[in-house]
């Protein structure tokens, strides 16, 4: 067959062209199920835009966005970093940006990476159907800002600001773990705050405020164990129990939670994801070459800008980040085909129950149904931690020096696997902080714990969320330290401004 | 199953308000930042904005995360020579203990956030808050100024005035009304075909003209002198302080005035009037005689800028290094004839090493207590921002 193009320069008949081409061999030849696709070409400026909003088509006002849009202008006008080739939403359909500056072999490619890649890994990967509903997200966004607009007119920019502040110091903790939120819809959000406003209004009555209810009664009544049990989802809380927040602060804690937890798949799938979007450009426009509908030069150039995005560095070379997502990621699942294709001895003996089956479904199993932590305790094979010479390094308080833990050999594959798999865990990155009692027929005081994980300390700015949940909950909130085996280690009290 | 849409046309300032607010919040730490710019630059590029840096914790957003301490484990890749047992020192606390291995975090250690303003931005916090003293006064002081403005419609007026569809609006309406009429009085049976015959197209009635009014409007043009002294004991750094201080009264009367005039007067025991690149670059010697140039200051006034219409502003610098009889009778011509005529005066003082607490002109001029005369010390560089902000800056009470 004839090379769809070859020129570097691309227009939207092109675009079409290869697209058409790429999405045939993704559905037919590799039956992978996406979402319809919106391609929307924008400028670099529009894409430095789409950065400081982490990606969001609309979002509301803020100084931080601002922060990070000049930090990115910044770097990328210094020609420090060049922008990311691609970005691309979770929704349905799902939008995906392509810089008009790309060349036509570049363009290509972020369709088979993001179009295909990401794409179909948001609509089947368990955490994504379980945490968002791409189907209503952009229209919640557009009630966020509407909403958070309306607070700004009413009740002045700086209260709105400095509560998002507080909010958003916050929203790592806005994510029920094991539970499954409910579905976003902004219709029925948006009929939920009138009605609730509604109400509030037909019910108002001054007089009542003079007389003594019953509630008052039961509330003295009521033991001060509450809640149950310790609630790990703090701004949840907050929104529903905070003693003295008004009905629009609350609405305002929960359009940061919802949008928190909206993104809370994506901070638990970053290698998967990415490996998942890169095997598939790599593997679909190597299709295309071979049956020729591009030229070599379109796959020198696309090579090119692959081996970039997957070089792995070592620990000791400079422009050392830590591990490459998109490396590690590609190199697994492409080590998966490998282990169902040709097995060795090893991958027979490591992965009995993959070795030589159908590569197609067990990737689509484990794209289905992990997450990275578990994805690497299941599928990181010794060849890979050979290849990458993987070492893992204890820091521990007692020592006054680091030891080197294990290394790439037979005893040290499964430790350094299963410390590489902790490392994605979020306990390792979050320390664990949760609510254990709100005195609410006492002085109306907060409690949070937070259990020490292998006895790390918390960070220095904690000092300073602290107030904010202070300032949130407008009473005194106590932080109680306690270490692993739950022994106290010390309490501190902030009483809000 | 795919569409593509073109965004590049779309509005590419989205995020131009987050940027605002981002200002709006570290105002303060901008401001400071202006303040340390406007001391080391020449005049020259004074306007042209520039790179902020702000200290990055300042600005960081905190959240709880793992401090420095307790145990853990990191993997890393590219081992070569280390087996299991091996020892590594800990590296020195650095940037938060983000020690990895023993890596040192090449480019980690970034500690300012780099902010680049743009011209606008610099002037809006280089004049923040900066309001012209008894600039009220010339609002609603006499105007001689007037400006047409349109208001509204008459009956009467000349030709060229008239507005042709008011006219016929009315024409219309009026026919409309004496045709009513005659219809009433038909179907009360009598018989009105001459009388509605006579209903006119156009009537005098109908006409409309453009009315205009004339509005009296301040003064929007100023003129500013600058006068300094040249003469031998005035160092090119005493200099320089000066020309800065001018220059900054220059840009902020350009932001308050469509129009600024600059004239410059420099002056030993003689004064002379001369160009801007004279003025600030020539060498000059000689003894101190301040009245020569307020003398001319007064002449080049009743020449060529009437303060009817012009606002005057004038600004003096010199070490005060006078003799004899001439800081007094300085200060008289100056009280007598300068100052009401002037909207305001600042007389800034450069003392020299040498000299005691005051300067022979610094005491004179100290006497005049008049609201629209300042004098100020000003020693170094770095004090004429602040000496500029505290002349100028907005009075509580009195509305720009």
């Amino acid at each position: 067959m004839n090379p769809i193009s070859t020129s570097g320069d691309w227009n939207f008949e092109l675009l079409e062209r290869y697209d058409e081409s790429i999405g045939k061999i993704a559905k037919g030849d590799f039956g992978l199920d996406i979402y319809p696709n919106q391609i929307e070409v924008i400028s670099s400026e529009q894409m430095l835009d789409a950065y400081a909003s982490t990606g969001m088509p609309i979002g509301y006002a803020h100084w931080s966005f601002g922060k990070e849009f000049v930090r990115h202008e910044q770097a990328y006008r210094s020609g420090q970093r060049g922008l990311a080739y691609e970005l691309v939403i979770n929704s349905n359909p799902c939008i995906a940006y392509l810089m008009e500056d790309n060349t036509m072999a570049m363009q290509a490619l972020v369709i088979a990476h993001a179009c295909y890649g990401h794409n179909s890994f948001f609509k089947s990967n368990y955490l994504f159907r379980q945490w968002t509903s791409p189907d209503a997200i952009v229209d919640y966004l557009v009630f966020a800002r509407n909403y958070i607009v309306q607070c700004e007119e009413r009740f002045g920019i700086e209260r709105v600001e400095l509560l998002l502040d507080a909010c958003h110091s916050l929203s790592d903790y806005g994510v029920d773990r094991y539970q499954r939120p409910r579905p976003l819809s902004a219709d029925a959000e948006l009929a939920r705050v009138r009605e609730r406003e509604a109400h509030a209004w037909s019910r108002y009555d001054d007089l009542w405020r003079t007389v003594p209810t019953r509630a008052a009664k039961k509330r003295e009544e009521r033991g001060s164990d509450f809640p149950e049990e310790p609630q790990e989802n703090l701004l949840y809380f907050i929104e529903k129990h905070a003693p003295a927040l008004e009905p629009w602060e609350r609405e305002v804690v929960r359009i940061v939670r919802k949008l928190a937890q909206y993104f809370y798949p994506q901070g638990q799938t970053k290698l998967m994801n990415e490996g998942w979007a890169t095997f598939w450009h790599h593997t679909l426009l190597n299709r295309l070459f071979d049956d020729g509908r591009v030229t070599a030069g379109f796959m020198l150039e696309f090579l090119h800008h692959h081996t970039n995005v997957v070089t792995q560095r070592g620990f000791d070379q400079s422009g050392y980040g830590g591990i490459n997502p998109y490396a590690l990621g590609f190199a697994m699942f492409r080590d998966i085909r490998q282990i169902c294709e040709s097995p060795t001895e090893e991958d027979c003996a490591w992965f009995p129950d993959i070795a030589g089956t159908d590569w197609r479904k067990v990737l689509d199993f484990a794209m289905r149904n992990y997450k990275d932590e578990s994805f690497i305790a299941q599928f990181l094979s010794p060849r890979l931690i050979r290849e990458y010479r993987l070492f893992a390094i204890a820091d521990h308080d007692e020592n006054d020096y680091f030891e080197v833990d294990s290394i790439h050999n037979d005893e040290g594959y499964r430790r350094v696997r299963q410390l590489l798999a902790a490392q994605y865990n979020r306990d390792h990155l979050l320390p664990d902080i949760q609510v254990t009692r709100y005195e609410r027929g006492g002085d109306r005081s907060l409690v949070l714990r937070h259990r020490r994980h292998r006895n790390r300390p918390l960070n220095e700015e904690s000092d300073r969320v602290m107030r904010y949940v202070a300032r949130l909950w407008r009473f005194p909130v106590r932080l109680e330290v306690v270490d692993s085996d739950g022994d106290n280690v010390a309490v501190e009290e902030y009483r809000p401004a | 199953m795919s569409t593509f849409i073109d965004r590049r046309l779309n509005d590419r300032r989205k995020s131009a308000v987050n940027r605002q607010r981002f200002v709006q919040r570290y105002k303060d730490h901008l401001r400071r930042a202006v303040s340390d710019i406007v001391a080391g630059r020449s005049i020259r590029d004074l306007e042209r904005g520039g790179e902020v840096k702000i200290p990055v914790k300042d600005i960081a957003e905190p959240a709880f995360r793992h401090g420095v301490g307790g145990d853990r484990e990191m993997v890393h890749p590219g081992n070569r020579t280390f087996s299991p047992g091996d020892r590594i020192a800990r590296p020195e606390e650095d940037g938060g203990g983000q020690g990895r291995g023993n890596q040192a975090g090449s480019g980690d250690a970034v500690d300012s956030f780099v902010f680049t303003l743009s011209r606008e931005e610099f002037m809006e916090l280089f004049l923040d808050d900066l309001e012209l003293p008894r600039l009220a006064r010339t609002v609603l002081g006499d105007m001689r100024q007037a400006k047409n403005q349109p208001a509204g419609f008459t009956r009467s007026g000349s030709p060229r005035n008239l507005h042709v569809v008011r006219s016929l609006k009315a024409s219309l309406a009026r026919r409309i009304a004496a045709k009513q009429g005659a219809r009433a009085a038909l179907e009360n049976g009598a018989s009105a075909r001459p009388r509605r015959g006579r209903v006119p197209f156009i009537d005098e009635v109908d006409l409309r003209y453009r009315h205009r009014i004339r509005v009296p409007q301040p003064v929007s043009q100023a003129v500013m002198f600058c006068l300094m002294d040249v003469s031998g004991s005035m160092g090119e750094e005493k200099k320089d302080l000066a020309k800065r201080f001018f220059a900054l009264l220059y840009l902020f009367l350009t932001r308050k005035y469509e129009k600024v005039d600059l004239i410059f007067v420099r002056h030993t025991d003689d004064a002379a009037e001369v160009d801007e690149e004279e003025f600030f670059r020539g060498t000059h010697t000689g003894g101190t005689v301040v009245m020569s140039a307020l003398q001319l200051m007064k002449e080049i006034i009743d020449a060529r800028y009437s303060p009817s219409l012009w606002n005057i502003y004038a600004a003096q610098a010199s070490d005060g290094d006078a003799f004899g009889a001439d800081p007094e009778k300085s200060r008289g011509f100056l009280e007598k004839e300068l100052l009401p005529l002037s909207r305001y005066y600042a007389y800034i003082d450069i003392p020299s090493g040498g000299f005691p607490a005051s300067s022979p002109l610094w005491q004179a001029y100290q006497r005049i207590s008049l609201p629209h005369f300042a004098l100020k010390r000003v020693s170094s560089r770095a004090d004429i921002y602040p000496v500029f902000r505290e002349l100028f800056k907005r009075e509580a009470g009195v509305r720009a």
